[in-house]
């Protein structure tokens, strides 16, 4: 497994965590590292075997219809970085 | 439909992804109201605004729904599907993902029927149906510097209904919506409303030579009007066209449409590097759907609207066209429904009624049928005193133009006008009388062979009593005395 | 008493005592308070909540003097900072979290509170619960209070819940909460040499707890005694409705049963435990365990587990996948760390950039590589099917053993200045702890004895799903046998008095 400093940049900004140019290296020796350590799944036969999605054998449980939770503005609101009034704001959004 | 261009004939060619908003109360995850037009971030659970440690429990009526919707598209109900993480950064998602469906979704394949508007119909094959989660919104012209979030619409259920593509014309493709909403409307499922954004199609556009593969598609997300649909289609078939005539390639893209110059233009924003990284959300399970239960769902479907207009035509003996007119809209129906009371009435004449008078008088004032000022019952009162001789036709028109301005009821203002018919021969005959006496010439006239006279007399007579005389008596008497 | 005496009580001796009247709720806060105090060069605790835990204490006595004493009435625990708690700064050793305070309360600290207990405060940890050191954290390492007997270097507590483990080990807590992904309540309980219980998948509610990776996380208890954790287990384990993986089944009175009677019981040994490289200490300790247990009259079978290898780099595709996309909503929008800038992007690249460490940017990097198109079947779904082998191993054994014993961890605790630049060798800490949690089954780490170095190890005992009162049970006989001091890392001068 091989992976180039510009599939790290590509990752990277797919998760939208900033790895400084001089970081791209070392984060891809590492990630490589672990793909290699976990590409030894490919040795297990795992053929006709379902992809295990849950550690509990239940199905999903349903909740009556009623609204029960909202009206918490200030609590929704409390820890917000920056808001402008009633709204959570952000830096602009670039369409 | 062909379309023509400068080097031949081009052919449309159209899916729909509908996003049909759920009717619930609650969201699809948490305990949060769906109210439409709440203060900003007032129908927010903490679930909704992501904070750590939070947990989504799915709302079992949106389930209920989505069955019901799949059941009136004829289509195949997944007793397992799975709900899966769409992973993607936008500040109106605050998860950093969407809880939507992708491999298996609740609904599979099934087919509905669109009318066109020569009569003829249509399948449309739905290729599925899945659950997912609203975005918040995001305001982009409140500051120059920010963007502002209200998370009220995050985490509200929505439904994605996916069309094949089987339409070929900007036609089929609001025949399509028409009859989707009509469906969910019947359903109550969705309430259709698509000023609101309750109702909202992501449009794929292509065009190819009649007969040749599909060429390459375009997406025109979010058009929130059957009329937008329409111009979104007819500008991307024609920017195409002209693409693929001046030898160039149409590239695959996101698009949106401008609705104030009718065009579409690309959102190159939204489509850099998208990997949605789709799987499985490990805090929700499988959900697995009882047999039984969605049997008896099945089984409690209302009357959908074409079941509804052949049952009108082969009970009722309506036009196909006075059907379709009458189901198109379920408060429609069940206006006309009521106002035969189980057939009671007369449905040819409750029908007429309903399609030109009640509706040139509601399309005047842009008043939906379900606030009507005249109620069935009222107009049901109105057809019956038209039925039992009180009133005449004629009258009966001004009577309803006074109940619409006012609300009262047709006995009442016909009691108050002195409206009433007149049935008595003597008074006819006076009035007639009357008419002969100040129009000997075209006595003359009308004995000397002239017999259209016979509706000027009819006319005259009518106007002298009001337009109260009764019509049969009105014209024997009156042929009678002509003679001589 | 004195309040050293007081900090080094059991829970069971001190609800004796409390009901006794031998000492109040708030004198056994005020113990431990000042024991917090003086041993801040652990940094055990990241927020310390002194005011919380006297008024919950005084509400404890008041409730005591009206006869209304709850399970747990007034016994002080430590929390990990990964349960949000109501109105207490909740920082899940992130730096993305340093000021965020919730506005709720998790519900297995909820159910904590509810049977009485104190908060004394929230515990340090790996960041986001990604380590197996304490080295992780944003707030700095925690300090165990073991040492080797030729070697002064000051030692790692395990994690990822090492504050938790280091709390109860160096009597600043009688008891604590932590969670478990992969082995983050045992493989520290092991270095810490103390009782480390990870409970059934599903049993403790994950509501309220910040997720790692949701088809994993579990919230388990730290004690001193099998007995003191399965009082606390009792308190926390139960259904929850707002967590849809969480299981409605009765939670029973697992202390009640408790008398280490292992008589008849089938203990499963698998073949795959005992790796070439597993230190002899190790190996020599897990085979007197198995002879205690013999001895106490279980049936020793030899079992086999065969995609045990496998368990550790499913893990690592399964973890980090899950985390990638649990992590996304640490974004700068709604709470947390915002680094500013003009435009969204940038700001949600250097907000995330700054506000998590190597590890978790690892980790989290690693998920979106394994989930991005194109690698998802080759990775997720290979170890999602790799998963189902290991659990139907388990199931398999689980046909013919009543519990397993192991080894809880490889090795025993390193030193802070260890090298730990290959992720991989920091990785293998859990590859005992690992399997069982891929199976969602129920383990515990019970502290056997010492290395070579005068380190604790302990032994690990898994069970089928919802059976904790057998692996409770299988616990005890080996603590019993083992005879281990918990507090032994403390100066002899500062022992309990017998």
């Amino acid at each position: 497994m091989s992976l180039d400093k510009d599939m790290v940049r590509r990752i990277a900004h797919l998760a939208r965590i900033r790895v400084a140019d001089d970081e791209l290296e070392p984060v891809a020796r590492d990630l490589e590292r672990i793909l290699g350590f976990v590409e030894q799944l490919n040795a297990v036969d795992t053929e006709g075997v379902e992809p295990m999605t849950s550690a509990v054998a239940m199905t999903l449980r349903q909740r009556p219809d009623v609204v029960t939770d909202g009206d918490r503005r200030e609590e929704v609101l409390a820890n917000a970085p920056d808001r402008a009034g009633a709204f959570f704001a952000v830096p602009t959004v670039v369409e | 439909m062909l379309i023509r261009g400068e080097t031949g004939d081009w052919e449309m060619v159209l899916g729909l992804e509908v996003h049909a908003q759920v009717t619930s109360q609650a969201k699809l995850f948490s305990g949060a109201s769906t109210a439409f037009g709440g203060e900003p971030n007032t129908q927010v659970s903490l679930i909704d605004a992501a904070m750590p440690g939070m947990l989504p429990v799915i709302n079992e009526m949106c389930v209920r729904q989505a069955v019901l919707t799949g059941l009136g598209l004829n289509a195949r109900i997944n007793l397992t599907s799975v709900f899966d993480r769409k992973n993607y950064f936008y500040p109106d998602l605050p998860q950093g993902y969407q809880i939507s469906q992708y491999t298996q979704p609740i609904v599979g394949a099934g087919v509905i029927t669109i009318d066109l508007p020569d009569g003829s119909t249509k399948p449309v094959r739905i290729a599925r149906l899945h659950l997912e989660q609203d975005a918040g919104k995001s305001l982009h012209d409140q500051d120059p510097h920010r963007t502002f979030i209200d998370l009220n619409r995050a985490g509200v259920a929505l439904m994605e209904i996916v069309s094949e593509p089987d339409m070929r014309s900007p036609d089929e493709a609001a025949a399509y919506v028409t009859k989707l909403r009509a469906i969910l409307r019947y359903l109550g499922t969705c309430d259709g409303n698509m000023e609101q954004g309750n109702l909202r199609a992501d449009v794929n556009v292509s065009v190819r030579r009649p007969g040749e593969p599909f060429g390459t598609r375009c997406e025109i997300k979010n058009v929130n009007s059957i009329r937008f649909i329409r111009q979104a289609i007819e500008y991307e078939a024609r920017r195409q066209i002209e693409i693929l005539e001046d030898g160039g390639t149409v590239e695959q893209e996101t698009r949106l449409f401008d609705a104030r110059k009718g065009e579409t233009r690309s959102m190159r924003s939204k489509e850099e590097a998208h990997d949605y990284r789709y799987f499985p959300d490990p805090d929700l399970l499988p959900l697995v759907l009882d047999p039984d239960w969605v049997e008896e769902l099945r089984r409690s479907l209302p009357e959908l609207p074409d079941a509804k207009r052949e049952r009108f035509m082969r009970d009722f003996g309506l036009s196909a066209y006075d059907a379709s007119v009458l189901v198109a809209e379920k408060e429609t129906a069940a206006y006309y429904e009521s106002l035969i009371d189980g057939g009671r009435r007369d449905p040819k004449l409750a029908a007429n009624w309903v399609i030109s008078e009640l509706y040139g008088r509601l399309n005047r004032t842009g008043t939906p049928i379900e606030q009507s000022p005249v109620g069935a019952g009222a107009l049901g009162e109105l057809l019956d005193l038209i039925a039992d001789g009180t009133i005449t036709a004629r009258t009966a028109k001004d009577v309803f133009d006074t109940m619409i301005e006012t609300g009262r009821s047709a006995a009442a203002i016909v009691e108050e006008k002195g409206l009433k018919q007149i049935t008595d021969t003597a008074a006819i005959e006076a009035a007639i009388a009357a008419v002969l006496d100040a129009n000997p010439d075209k006595i003359a006239d009308y004995r000397a062979g002239n017999e259209k006279l016979m509706g000027w007399f009819v006319g005259q007579v009518m106007r002298a009593t009001g337009g109260k005389a009764n019509p049969k008596l009105l014209n024997e008497t009156l042929r009678e005395k002509l003679k001589g | 008493m004195t309040a050293t005496d007081l900090t080094r009580l059991g829970i069971a001796e001190a609800l004796d005592g409390l009901a006794r009247g031998a000492f109040s709720a708030r004198e056994l806060a005020t113990a431990h308070l000042e024991a917090m105090a003086a041993a801040r060069n652990l940094n055990a605790y990241i927020t310390e909540t002194p005011e919380q835990a006297l008024a919950m204490a005084d509400a404890s006595d008041a409730r005591r003097a009206k006869g209304e004493a709850l399970p747990l009435d007034g016994i002080p625990v430590a929390v990990k900072d990964l349960f949000c708690t109501k109105g207490v700064l909740t920082t899940a050793g992130s730096r993305i979290l340093e000021n965020f305070v919730p506005p709720y309360e998790s519900t297995v600290t909820a159910k904590l509170w509810a049977a009485g207990a104190v908060m004394l405060g929230k515990t340090n940890m790996d960041e986001f619960a990604m380590g197996s050191s304490n080295l992780t954290s944003y707030y700095g390492p925690v300090v165990s209070p073991w040492r080797a007997k030729d070697d002064p270097r000051p030692r790692v507590p395990g994690g990822s819940s090492g504050g938790s483990a280091a709390a109860v080990a160096a009597a600043i807590a009688m008891g604590s909460l932590g969670t478990d992904t992969g082995g983050s309540i045992r493989q520290p309980a092991s270095f810490s040499g103390i009782v480390g219980l990870k409970p059934t998948y599903g049993r403790c509610s994950r509501w309220g707890a910040v997720a790692f990776a949701s088809s994993l996380d579990q919230a388990g208890p730290f004690a001193r005694s099998v007995r003191d954790a399965a009082m606390l287990l009792r308190a926390i384990a139960g259904f929850d409705p707002q967590d849809s993986t969480s299981v409605d089944c009765p939670v029973p009175d697992y202390a009640a049963g408790l008398d280490g009677d292992v008589r008849g019981l089938r203990i499963g040994v698998p073949a795959e435990y005992r790796p070439a490289e597993l230190p002899e200490d190790i190996a020599a300790l897990w085979d007197q365990g198995i002879a205690w247990l013999r001895d106490a009259g279980a049936e020793i079978v030899d079992i086999s587990l065969p995609h045990t290898t496998c368990a550790l780099p499913a893990y690592y595709i399964i973890a980090p996948a899950e985390a990638s996309s649990n992590l996304a909503r640490y974004d700068g929008v709604r709470y947390g760390l915002r680094v500013p800038a003009d435009e969204l992007t940038e700001m949600y690249e250097a907000t995330r950039g700054a506000g998590f460490g190597a590890e978790v940017r690892r980790r989290v990097l690693i998920g979106t590589y394994v989930l991005s198109a194109g690698y998802y079947d080759a990775y997720y779904n290979k170890a999602r099917r790799v998963r189902a082998l290991i659990a139907r191993d388990f199931a398999q054994a689980f046909q013919r053993v009543d519990a397993i014993l192991t080894p809880t961890a490889p090795s025993d605790a390193f030193p802070l200045d260890a090298p730990t630049d290959d992720p991989i060798r920091m990785y293998l800490n859990d590859v005992f702890t690992v399997p069982a949690s891929m199976a969602g089954l129920p383990g515990i780490s019970v502290p056997a004895g010492l290395s070579r170095a005068g380190l604790p190890l302990g032994l690990q005992v898994l069970g089928r799903p919802f059976d904790e009162p057998t692996v409770l049970q299988v616990a005890q006989a080996l603590e019993r046998a083992a005879g281990f001091d918990p507090l032994g890392a403390l100066a002899p001068a500062l022992a309990p008095a017998k």
